[in-house]
């Protein structure tokens, strides 16, 4: 229907999150970007953060990312702007609970669908928490798996779809090229500037399905990373694809930063994939 | 080793299969080799391509071209996929002569999805359509709905009166839906309208406008970035997520343009 797949930027985040609180993985959760709220539970809650630093505080306290906590009812946590990477996701006991839509408690924020009331969030809206059993459990994630996260500047691809259009003096520039993300970057996708890469074939491209974190490469030459708000179909050529391993590090990136790109084979990516996922689901990633 | 690359299937002298030699870099830890990799063109199944799209997706081609034929074998598949689906395929998205099939990576891996897609396209011919729906756009052209509608007269040669009998006058079917939600690639627009995109996208167009691009026309659902050129604008919500069949439009519809007037429109927009 041309719904793109949207959820969390960051999505090991947000399981990282929602385990801490004893939820299942993809319960529903809010993602903050680059800026975070201030929220007050009145009826209390037990809650995490995690990703990255946006300063958190409960009342006075300092709050750290990767540890779950009580809240009481009166007491208010507020966050500030990021000190590291570019999202925090607050997962709350029981979840946040929104009508989904399409099977989906997210957000599509071109369309105004889904999520709460389809659009961002903004002062004095209340959200209501999924029945939980309110039974505290102090969940620390393991400093290993918060190393192994924290990466960014390299992202690993595969090979585009079209990636015989390009020259190979051009595949050179792109995997040599540092890359900075323009501030026009958003959920639908991460505009690069750097070295401009074009295809001296000018084919006009039949418009095919994309898959998420595909590199397309506009006849303007700077490239776009295509993202979990991005159009189903295109009709610009893909010259690599960023792997599934690395796609929460598309999460983190912020406007400004730099990254390069890094060839890997298929076989590569599933077994970093894999590898990835072991780590996370080992008794040792969650310290209680 | 598969890297994503394959068998160019572009027209004329360009289609030579080449065995270039693909430098992958493979990093180990501070050491860095340099490993050159022959490719080898990609096998046909059953009248299909398979190609790597990233290591999450697979692409599935039906030759090269915008043809009914590929459209329908397209459809046939897609069918196939939704009554019968694979266990691990995510998604799949329908284009013009391609089928993308997004799955889980750690229950699928691309050969064994290539080897069952292989028995769905052995399949393919015995697969009927349902008999396609026929829909009526009432597009009200030109004017303030319009704007872009004198400088395709123009570009053509035409008035925007010819234009527009024109644009009407053809039954166009819907190839895919993408983009955005609910948007409808419908084709194929006569020769004689064939317009380039704007040279620059409008930052944004109002939802229900009619525009045109190349040999496609289409539908805008929402205010999206665009640059296509606008010619009209229908009353019609293309996409209703409060209703069973969100998306006004579905993929093999045959659907026709309406010209309207502006006091109709205004009472198709509140009736």
């Amino acid at each position: 229907m041309g719904v793109s797949i949207s959820g969390a930027a960051d999505p090991i985040s947000l399981r990282i999150g929602n385990c801490l609180v004893g939820n299942p993985e993809n319960t529903a959760g809010l993602e903050m970007t680059l800026l975070g709220g201030t929220f007050v539970f009145p009826e209390g809650a037990i809650v995490a953060l995690a990703g990255s630093d946006f300063g958190a505080r409960l009342d006075d306290a300092k709050v750290d990312v990767g540890t779950s906590i009580e809240v009481d009812p009166g007491q208010t946590l507020r966050l500030g702007p990021t000190r590291s990477g570019a999202r925090c996701y607050l997962c709350v006991q029981g979840g946040i609970v929104v009508p989904p839509f399409l099977h989906s408690a997210s957000t599509h924020i071109l369309s105004g669908l889904g999520g709460f009331e389809g659009r961002a969030l903004r002062s004095r809206d209340v959200l209501h928490i999924g029945s939980a059993s309110k039974t505290f459990r102090k969940r620390t994630i393991a400093p290993h798996i918060s190393e192994h996260l924290l990466p960014r500047k390299v992202l690993r691809v595969t090979s585009g779809p079209q990636l015989e259009w390009f020259s190979q003096s051009f595949q050179h520039s792109f995997y040599s090229a540092t890359y900075r993300l323009s501030e026009q970057s958003d959920r639908m996708g991460l505009r690069l500037e750097g070295a401009r890469i074009s295809q001296p074939d000018h084919r006009a491209m039949i418009t095919e399905g994309v898959s998420l974190g595909a590199v397309q490469v506009p006849p303007a030459g700077s490239p776009i990373i295509l993202f979990v708000e991005q159009q189903t179909t295109g009709g610009y050529p893909k010259i690599a694809n960023v792997i599934s391993a690395d796609f929460h590090r598309l999460g983190q990136l912020r406007p400004r930063d730099e990254i390069r790109f890094e060839l890997v084979t298929l076989e590569a990516a599933q077994s970093l994939l894999i590898e990835q996922e072991k780590l996370l689901a080992s008794e040792e990633s969650i310290l209680e | 080793m598969d890297c994503g690359s394959g068998k160019d299937f572009g027209s004329s002298a360009d289609s030579l299969i080449r065995a270039d030699l693909h430098f992958v870099r493979a990093s180990q830890k501070s050491k860095r080799r340099f490993v050159a990799v022959p490719l080898s063109p990609l096998p046909m199944t059953e009248g299909a391509q398979f190609k790597t799209a990233s290591d999450q997706s697979l692409l599935v081609y039906f030759g090269q071209e915008v043809t009914l034929d590929a459209h329908e074998r397209v459809r046939k598949l897609l069918h196939l996929l939704e009554s019968e689906p694979i266990a691990g395929v995510r998604n799949l998205h329908p284009a013009y002569c391609s089928l993308l099939v997004v799955f889980d990576p750690l229950k699928l891996r691309h050969g064994e999805l290539e080897a069952i897609l292989s028995d769905y396209l052995r399949r393919l011919t015995a697969v009927r359509l349902p008999t396609a729906r026929k829909l009526e756009i009432p597009t009200c052209y030109g004017g303030e709905f319009g704007p872009d509608l004198e400088e395709v007269a123009r570009l053509h040669g035409m008035t925007p009166a010819q234009v527009v009998d024109l644009h009407s006058s053809v039954t166009y079917v819907v190839y895919f839906l993408g983009f955005v939600p609910g948007f409808a690639y419908l084709g194929v627009l006569p020769e004689a309208l064939a317009t380039p995109r704007l040279a620059s996208p409008r930052r944004s167009t109002p939802p229900g406008s009619v525009g045109i691009a190349d040999h496609q026309t289409g539908v805008y659902p929402f205010s999206t970035p665009g640059g296509w050129r606008l010619i009209g604008r229908t009353p019609i919500a293309m996409f209703r997520p409060d209703q069973n069949n969100m998306s006004f439009l579905k993929i093999g519809d045959h659907v026709c343009f309406t010209p309207i007037s502006v006091a109709q429109f205004t009472a198709l927009q509140n009736p």
